[in-house]
């Protein structure tokens, strides 16, 4: 049975935004969009989660922080990489002290890009997170390893 | 003597009822909110879907922890329903939550630490008023048998206002509710991380989760017997009950964990001292 | 019943030898077997006396009694002469008040008070002496390893253990001589000798301290002593008897005023507030010391005291304020015992607690509070000496007995962390040991007249108790700092008593139905005509949780087996092993946990001057309530 893909909880992590983001990450959980009609909940803890939601790019400071947020998710989980700067870097790729999206520290399952994402891009990018989660799910219960490339 | 059937009924319908009355919380808290809301069954979707996760410990000691909590919930709910002593269910009540807490502290994390230091606040906090009540019932009605209790052909509420306004007060915190839900609490609540269960994933999270089902309708049982001479009634009065406290917890912010003690504490001195010194010098019933 | 005198005199034998052999592992051999042979003459006496009821011996009484008087005098003048040594004038004062009163009972009344039955034996002395044979004997095993440890990490005390282990043993043979007394002279005159071991004990390192605690435990147990004599003379001057089971069936009318007094003293010799501070002071001594007079003996002797009493005080005023100092010292030492880190004090103000809650019993007096009261001393007994030990082990390879520095125990000391854990759990957690005897004691509280009050008092006071147990239980399994496994340093011998012991707190429990059928019910039944008794569903109940206590740690097997172990969540922080990270401006900083301990809700100063407020007041009504009894009137 596939309860995965009915109660996906998510973990925020800021890696350096704007705020612009996570300002509308917040506004999924709002009467208006009211994403926890689709079982999604925001935990705040890794090891509750199953997709990791990064929104910003990542940083010196926040390189070491994502690693250790990911690391500590069970399996199976899905990273989605929230904004143009989650994506790739965004105005800020070629700062002094930006590295680039997060996909320099750890993969990336969906990007979804925008500047800042509208909330039904959110609601579409955890949608096809989703999709992924319960591949690897499979995945995982056929005994192969749920990441497949790293 | 207790009744097995009961027991065996109470361990394979618990969970159903628990969780269904989880789902039917949540959708109300939503509407509460302006929101939509889950499905009724999310709280199924979401413990399946633990269960589904990979087995991830942070000590070895933790799930085992965990399951015993598990199991003495089950325990002391079955042997409540299969109409034992009180005062053992209580007991074993407090054992379930004592292993939960070490469960907390074997995972080393400093939340975790925290969650079960609170945890053992809250336990502080209502045991009294907890034994208190048994102590009412055995007052009220000659016995702690939980069967004679439920058998008491008159209205025990009647006799036992005090003790049912205390317990009342501290369901909130039994039922990890604002504003006293200071050791850990439910979905989109933020917390210094996640209280006691901030170590616990997959199915050890499960584990606790349908333990809180079961102990949700172990509570309502508990309540039952104030207004178990009519069963109509019964079902209204926990209807109400229940409502009122998805209504408290939407409508309170958090406690700091002093007050929570300290409110809990005066609250079931006052009131249960008062009803039962009446209990015992001027008759109940 | 020859086995009476045996107990009462093998120990002294022990002890004689022990001091007259040279320092030479002999001496530890002589321990080991006196151990032993205390241990089996104490089951023999189980075997053969368990179903026989009460029984009185006849023994000669008057080369005895004088024998007695003598030593009596012996004592005083060594309390005097000590007290000289070391400046105190209250023990002095205190002792010869004491030698004065008991020498004029002696010459005054006693010659025309004859004692027939001067030794007896029931159901409670066997428990009592099964007790003393076995944990005291078992402590005494225990102190020869950690004696030598000890005086190995303790260059600067001299080395007095011969006399120790000879105070040990005398300590054993005054103990079996309380619970078996019938003669309250005799009673008196062990009283005596167990304050006058324990005001030895508690001062063998010789730092002014220790000194000082030992002459405080002399005082406080000096008024006790004070107070039992006066009941002796109050029997002399109105031609009362002297025997105990005479004196007990005679009723309130007869026998209230000297259950009073004897249960004053009973107060005093179980550190009941006011009178606690001796037991904290004596935390000073060896921990075997600790481990002897606060578990196993003295104090119980205490509580034997006023639970024989109990038919006397039930249902009096004055029982009902001796419960009542018992009910508050239960509440406030529970609540001190939660700002207390230092593990030997924890298990102090528990000791007091718990006692109170014996007293608490006893003072209610009723058929099933005596019931619950004798519960509850032997399963504290059991637990709480496997705890001082437990303790006194880890303090010899951690070097701290505070409760912070014993974190992650289970990983350095597997074997002592988890039989720490049992006598934990066995103080407070169903089904073990103390939490059977809580049922049983709110049961009694609850059909009591009064009885809310007990039963807020305890139900305020065990919540608490639940607090500083699970707290301390959680520091010895969480593991911030892995350090690395220290076990194999304890010696052999400390974990083998160790192990004697957690084995009993599980198998007290699981043995407590039977316990209570062949022991405690003939007992209740033999002084009330009715008993308590557990219902066949309750046993079978309390069975099953047992069973799956011990049967679920093997799910641990399971849960061992090829898991994904992940780190504690820091936060997001990468962390070490061993819990280090990297803090702001990448400063490497060590986690550390601790844990909560209330000092503003229940500071130790604080709630020990009001408890000793309420309990002077409650022992003030204590007298009163003779009056009120018409007892003096
Ligand atoms: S994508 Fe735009 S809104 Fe989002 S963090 Fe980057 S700059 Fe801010």
């Amino acid at each position: 049975m596939a309860y995965m893909k009915r109660s996906p909880w998510i973990i925020h992590y800021d890696g350096s935004s704007c705020n612009g983001c996570d300002i509308e990450v917040l506004a999924c959980l709002t009467p208006l969009y009211d994403v926890e009609r689709f079982g999604i909940i925001n935990t705040g803890n890794p090891k509750h989660a199953d997709i990791l939601v990064v929104t910003g790019s990542v940083n010196e400071q926040s390189r070491q922080v994502i690693r250790n947020i990911y690391d500590q998710m069970p399996e199976p989980k899905v990273v989605v990489a929230f904004g143009i700067c989650a994506c790739s870097g965004g105005v800020f790729r070629e700062c002094y002290n930006v590295d680039g999206g997060i996909d320099q520290v750890i993969p990336v399952d969906v990007y979804v890009p925008g500047c800042p994402v509208r909330p039904e891009q959110i609601i579409d990018g955890v949608v096809r997170a989703l999709g992924v989660l319960e591949e690897k799910r499979a995945r995982m219960k056929s005994g192969e390893p749920a990441e497949a490339g790293v | 003597m207790i009744n097995v059937l009961f027991a065996v009924a109470f361990l394979v319908l618990a969970p159903i009822l628990g969780g269904l009355i989880a789902g039917i919380d949540r959708k109300l808290t939503a509407r509460m909110q302006g929101r939509v809301g889950p499905p009724v069954l999310q709280p199924f979707y979401d413990v399946g879907k633990l269960l589904e996760k990979e087995h991830v410990i942070v000590s070895v000691s933790q799930n085992f922890f965990v399951l015993a909590y598990l199991v003495f919930i089950a325990f002391s709910g079955a042997l409540f329903f299969a109409g034992g002593d009180l005062l053992l269910v209580v007991f074993a009540l407090t054992l379930a939550h004592v292993l939960l807490v070490l469960g907390a502290y074997s995972a080393t994390s400093p939340y975790s630490f925290i969650g079960a230091e609170r945890e053992l606040v809250q336990l502080m906090a209502y045991e009294p008023m907890v034994i208190l009540a048994a102590a009412g019932f055995y007052l009220a009605t000659g016995s702690f048998s939980v069967m004679e209790i439920a058998a008491f052909p008159r209205p025990l509420i009647a006799v036992l206002p005090g003790i049912f306004i205390g317990l009342f007060y501290v369901l909130t915190m039994k039922l990890r509710k604002s504003p006293f839900d200071i050791a850990t609490s439910h979905h989109a609540h933020q917390e210094i991380v996640k209280g006691v269960t901030t170590e616990f994933s997959g199915s050890t999270l499960g584990m606790v989760e349908v333990a809180h089902w079961y102990e949700t309708v172990f509570l309502l049982g508990l309540f039952w017997l104030f207004f178990a001479w009519s069963p109509v009634i019964a079902v209204i009065a926990l209807a109400i009950l229940y409502l009122a406290e998805i209504f408290i917890d939407n409508a309170t912010a958090r406690v700091r964990w002093g007050f929570a003690l300290r409110s809990i504490w005066a609250v079931t001195l006052v009131l249960s001292a008062a009803n039962l010194v009446w209990l015992q010098y001027f008759g109940g019933l | 019943m020859d086995i009476l005198l045996f107990l009462l005199l093998a120990p002294l034998i022990a002890a004689v030898l022990l001091l007259a052999l040279p320092d030479h592992p002999i001496r530890d051999w002589v321990v080991r077997v006196a151990a032993v042979v205390i241990g089996g003459a104490s089951c023999y006496l189980l075997a053969t006396a368990f179903d026989k009821g009460s029984q009185v011996v006849a023994f000669p009484t008057e080369p005895v009694g004088q024998v007695m008087t003598v030593l009596a005098v012996v004592i005083a003048l060594y309390i005097i002469a000590m007290g000289a040594k070391y400046r105190k004038p209250v023990p002095i004062v205190l002792a010869l008040v004491q030698a004065g009163l008991l020498l004029w009972f002696e010459l005054v009344y006693a010659p025309g008070m004859h004692a027939e039955h001067n030794l007896f034996v029931d159901e409670f002395s066997i428990v009592m002496a099964l007790i003393i044979g076995i944990i005291g004997s078992a402590i005494c095993v225990y102190a020869i390893p950690y004696m030598r440890t000890y005086h190995g990490q303790h260059p600067e005390i001299p080395d007095h253990r011969r006399a120790f282990f000879f105070v040990l043993f005398v300590f054993l043979s005054a103990m079996f001589g309380i619970v078996f007394s019938n003669n309250l002279a005799w009673l008196f005159f062990f009283w005596e000798v167990t304050t006058l071991c324990s005001f030895v004990l508690i001062g063998y390192s010789g730092t002014t301290e220790a000194i000082d605690n030992s002459f405080l435990a002399l005082v406080l147990n000096l008024v006790g002593g004070i107070g039992f004599v006066g009941a002796l003379l109050w029997l002399g001057m109105t031609q009362g008897t002297i025997e105990l089971d005479r004196l007990v069936g005679a009723g309130a009318a007869v026998a209230l005023v000297p259950a009073t007094l004897i249960s004053f003293a009973g107060l005093t010799k179980s550190a009941q507030l006011p009178f606690s501070s001796w037991l904290l002071g004596a935390m000073v001594a060896p921990t075997p010391v600790s481990a002897l007079l606060h578990s196993s003996t003295m104090v119980k002797a205490g509580v034997y005291a006023i639970v024989k009493f109990a038919p006397v005080l039930s249902g009096t005023p004055s029982g009902f304020f001796v419960g009542l100092v018992g009910g508050v010292t239960f509440l406030a030492a529970s609540a001190i015992a939660v700002t207390q880190s230092n593990a030997k004090r924890v298990l102090a103000y528990s000791t007091v607690a718990n006692l109170g809650l014996v007293v608490a019993c006893a003072g209610i007096g009723t058929y099933e509070a005596v019931w619950a009261a004798i519960l509850l001393i032997i399963f504290h007994a059991i637990a709480k000496s496997l705890l001082f030990m437990g303790v006194g082990s880890v303090e010899h390879q951690v070097h701290s007995r505070d409760i912070e520095d014993m974190a992650g125990l289970v990983t350095r000391m597997p074997r002592v962390g988890v039989m720490m854990l049992i006598g934990m759990a066995g103080m407070y957690l169903a089904p073990l040991g103390m939490l059977i005897s809580k049922w049983a004691t709110l049961r009694a509280f609850i059909d009591a007249p009064g009885g809310v009050v007990f039963l807020l008092l305890i139900a305020f006071g065990s919540a608490i108790t639940v607090f500083f147990w699970a707290k301390w239980m959680g520091i010895l399994i969480a593991r911030p700092n892995r350090g690395e496994p220290i076990e194999d340093r304890v010696p052999r011998e400390e974990l083998a008593v160790l192990g004697l012991v957690a084995f009993l707190v599980i198998a007290a429990s699981l043995l407590f139905p039977w316990i209570s059928k062949f022991l405690l019910e003939p007992h209740v039944l033999s002084i009330y005509g009715h008993t308590a008794e557990l219902g066949q569903d309750n046993i079978i109940i309390m069975l099953l949780m047992l069973g799956a206590v011990l049967v679920l740690p093997l799910s641990l097997l399971y849960f061992r087996s090829g898991r994904h172990r992940l780190a504690p969540y820091m936060g997001g922080r990468p962390t070490t092993a061993d819990m280090h990270f990297s803090g702001s401006l990448g400063i490497q900083r060590e986690m550390g946990l601790h844990n909560y301990y209330l000092e503003d809700w229940f500071g130790e100063p604080r709630t020990f001057r009001a408890g000793v407020v309420v309990t002077v007041v409650l022992i003030v009504l204590m007298f009163a309530g003779l009056f009120v009894a018409g007892g003096l009137a």
